[in-house]
């Protein structure tokens, strides 16, 4: 081979080596971007849907732009009833599983005791089983017991369904946690109260507030659970699903977007919040 | 009560030689491990002391049954006289620094150490009065609004000190406090720590596993073996007249010299020279024992009255000394000599010369179990 021909086959080969390597290098991100536009299509469609002008009861299509819908965001009947029993459940339930979920971490991570392996396990059930077999196994639980169905057995449902997963955000904060803060605390005469408070709580604070925006948020949304065990009670998700069928008003979209963008607003806040104290303390 | 009455009690208080902490038949077992064996002792208001010992002897346990984390399975603690056994650690007049120092993330320095006033309902200026005073005490003024992870490791540990301090407790545990520090920031803590503990003249109680930082700084020493003490004493006690081979061999260099013991300060090593040994250091033991010296209590002039042949098969310029190994017929001897004349020459290796010792500088103990 020659010295003169070589640089040009070198040339030749490399060329679609290149185009390669850029196909390779950009591949991943088209894929992440296909991936988001898939996962973010139907957000925008509602969010795009809910500044619609729908001709007749069915906001199917494309009419033309209005701000109406967000300016009476209400304005349908029984839907700011069913919104108001949806954010009471949600707040409440989400309360309940988040004291009672941060309690049973702390039982498990801290403490031997007879069934505490199993009760590790059992955690998971809840969050494994199909929801629509947990919904109406409950349905049967308290048909069982005679308890009449309404507000309060959506709540029970809800709690039960949201302790598990407040179980385990707030276990994986506390198994970290250094033992040794507690004691340093009891050392300078902090009694179990006092430094459950002062030092325990503070620290595993972000952990328990993660726990309870994905409380509120799997309650918020629940159909299925809920469907079962409300009675005459309407939440948002079954006033949703009742008015289907005779009409889709765009304030539906309206209050969809509106607790899309609290979500948001609340994860982003905890993000924030997270990444400061991250670089103030620990 | 009287005014009287309280200046007695003051004084009866502030004694020396009052017992502060006293540990009686003290054992913690750990399922199949026993942590610590059946420990008793004694510790005086106001001293320095060190508990010593090799990783896994039992120290960090013991530590932690007298600050209260720890329940004993069986024996007694009392602090100052009063049985704290079944007490929480806020019940105790006790602080503790923490091998990990354990401050408190979340919280300012300032917060930090006046955690334990502020539990106390100490207020106003009276605690920030108190709080400053404690960090410039350690030396770290000026830092009250930093957060812990801005500050070294070095000034950690004097923030870990100083919010332990600030209490004023009637004893000061501290877990290898310098064990996560460099050599040389280790070495100027340990200076530091004895001048504070001067200043604020409350008992430490200081674990460690590092024989050269429990000589500089503690008044006395408990040397610690699988749970049990094996020696205590002062610092030159323990390190003139060992009791045990664990001992000489823990704290410092030691020659030992298996021998028979023929008279009431005789002994006979194991090539037939006989030397002679304090009548103390022998306490009684008859059969086998084993003699020891000191590597710097060894002449090589044949100038004191124990002597024993051998020929030198090594030696080392260290500077201040040379190191020689010498083989004798009774095993191999290490010795050091002072290089503290101009122009001294190292004896060459090959050399025969005579080793000699003071009687006096001679202890003995138990021979070695056979193996
Ligand atoms: N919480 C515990 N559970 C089981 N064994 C332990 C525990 N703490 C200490 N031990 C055991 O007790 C012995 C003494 O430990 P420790 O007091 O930490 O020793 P040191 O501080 O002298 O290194 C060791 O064998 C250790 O493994
Ligand atoms: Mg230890």
């Amino acid at each position: 081979m020659s010295a003169v021909t070589a640089p040009a086959e070198v040339a030749r080969t490399r060329s679609p080596l290149r185009v390669l390597a850029w196909v390779r290098r950009h591949l991943l991100d088209a894929y992440a971007l296909l991936a988001l536009g898939y996962l973010f299509l139907p957000i925008a469609i509602v969010i795009a849907f809910s500044f619609n002008n729908p001709l007749g009861r069915f906001n199917y299509t494309w009419q033309g732009f209005t701000f109406h819908n967000w300016a009476h965001p209400l304005d349908y009947p029984g839907l700011s009833g069913a919104l108001r029993v949806s954010i009471e459940i949600a707040l409440l339930s989400s309360l309940i599983a988040t004291v009672l979920g941060t309690l049973i971490a702390l039982a498990l991570v801290r403490y031997r005791f007879r069934g505490s392996s199993t009760t590790n396990l059992l955690i998971f059930v809840p969050m494994t089983t199909p929801e629509i077999v947990m919904g109406t196994s409950l349905l049967t639980l308290f048909l069982n017991w005679r308890i009449p169905q309404g507000f309060g057995t959506i709540l029970i449902a809800h709690v039960a369904f949201n302790i598990s997963y407040v179980v385990v955000t707030v276990r994986a904060r506390l198994v970290g946690f250094d033992r040794h803060l507690e004691e340093a605390a009891m050392d300078l005469g902090a009694n179990e109260v006092v430094t459950f408070f002062r030092v325990t709580l503070p620290l595993i604070a972000p952990g328990i507030l993660a726990a309870s925006l994905l409380a509120f948020a799997l309650s918020i949304d629940d159909f299925v659970i809920t469907y079962f065990n409300a009675g005459t009670t309407t939440t948002f998700p079954l006033f949703v699903w009742g008015s289907a069928r005779v009409a889709v008003p765009p304030q539906i979209n309206v209050v969809g977007t509106a607790i899309f963008l609290v979500a948001v607003g609340g994860m982003l806040v905890n993000v924030v919040w997270q990444n400061r104290r991250a670089r103030l303390s620990a | 009560m009287t005014a009287v009455g309280q200046v007695s009690d003051a004084v009866a208080r502030d004694e020396v030689g009052d017992i502060d902490i006293q540990l009686i038949e003290l054992s913690k077992r750990f399922d199949d491990v026993v942590a610590v064996d059946a420990l008793s002792l004694e510790i005086e208001r106001g001293s320095f002391f060190a508990l010593l010992g090799p990783s896994g002897c039992g120290k960090t346990t013991t530590l932690r049954m007298i600050g209260g984390f720890e329940e004993p399975t069986s024996g007694r603690i009392e602090l100052a006289g009063t049985d704290v056994s079944g007490l929480p650690p806020y019940k105790r007049d006790v602080n503790t620094v923490f091998q990990s120092y354990a401050l408190f993330p979340h919280l300012t320095i300032f917060e930090n150490v006046a955690f334990g006033l502020r539990r106390r309902k100490v207020r106003g200026d009276e605690l920030r009065r108190r709080v400053v005073e404690s960090l410039e005490l350690v030396g770290l003024g000026g830092l009250e609004r930093r957060k812990p992870r801005q500050l070294s490791g070095g000034q950690q540990q004097r923030i870990a000190l100083a919010r332990a301090l600030v209490n004023r407790p009637r004893v000061l545990l501290l877990d290898e406090p310098l064990g996560a520090l460099d050599l040389k920031l280790r070495k100027e803590m340990q200076l530091e720590l004895k001048r504070i503990q001067h200043e604020v003249g409350i008992t430490f109680v200081h674990v460690t596993h590092d024989q050269e930082e429990a000589m500089t700084m503690a008044d006395r020493i408990v040397i610690m073996n699988h749970g049990q003490i094996e020696q205590l004493g002062t610092p030159s006690l323990l390190y003139e007249q060992p009791r045990t081979a664990f001992v000489a061999s823990f704290l410092g260099v030691s020659n030992l010299l298996a021998g028979t013991v023929t008279g009431a300060d005789r002994v006979r090593l194991a090539d037939g020279t006989e030397v002679r040994v304090q009548r103390d250091a022998l306490g009684g033991r008859t059969g086998s024992v084993q003699i020891g010296v000191r590597p710097e209590k060894l002449r090589l002039d044949g100038s004191e009255s124990n002597t024993l042949e051998g020929t030198v098969a090594e030696s080392a310029y260290i500077g201040v000394s040379t190191q020689y190994i010498v083989n004798t017929a009774a095993g191999a001897v290490t010795a050091y000599v002072q290089n503290d004349r101009p122009g001294a020459q190292a004896i060459p290796d090959g050399s025969r010369l005579t080793l000699s010792w003071n009687p006096d500088c001679t202890f003995v103990v138990d021979a070695q179990e056979a193996s």
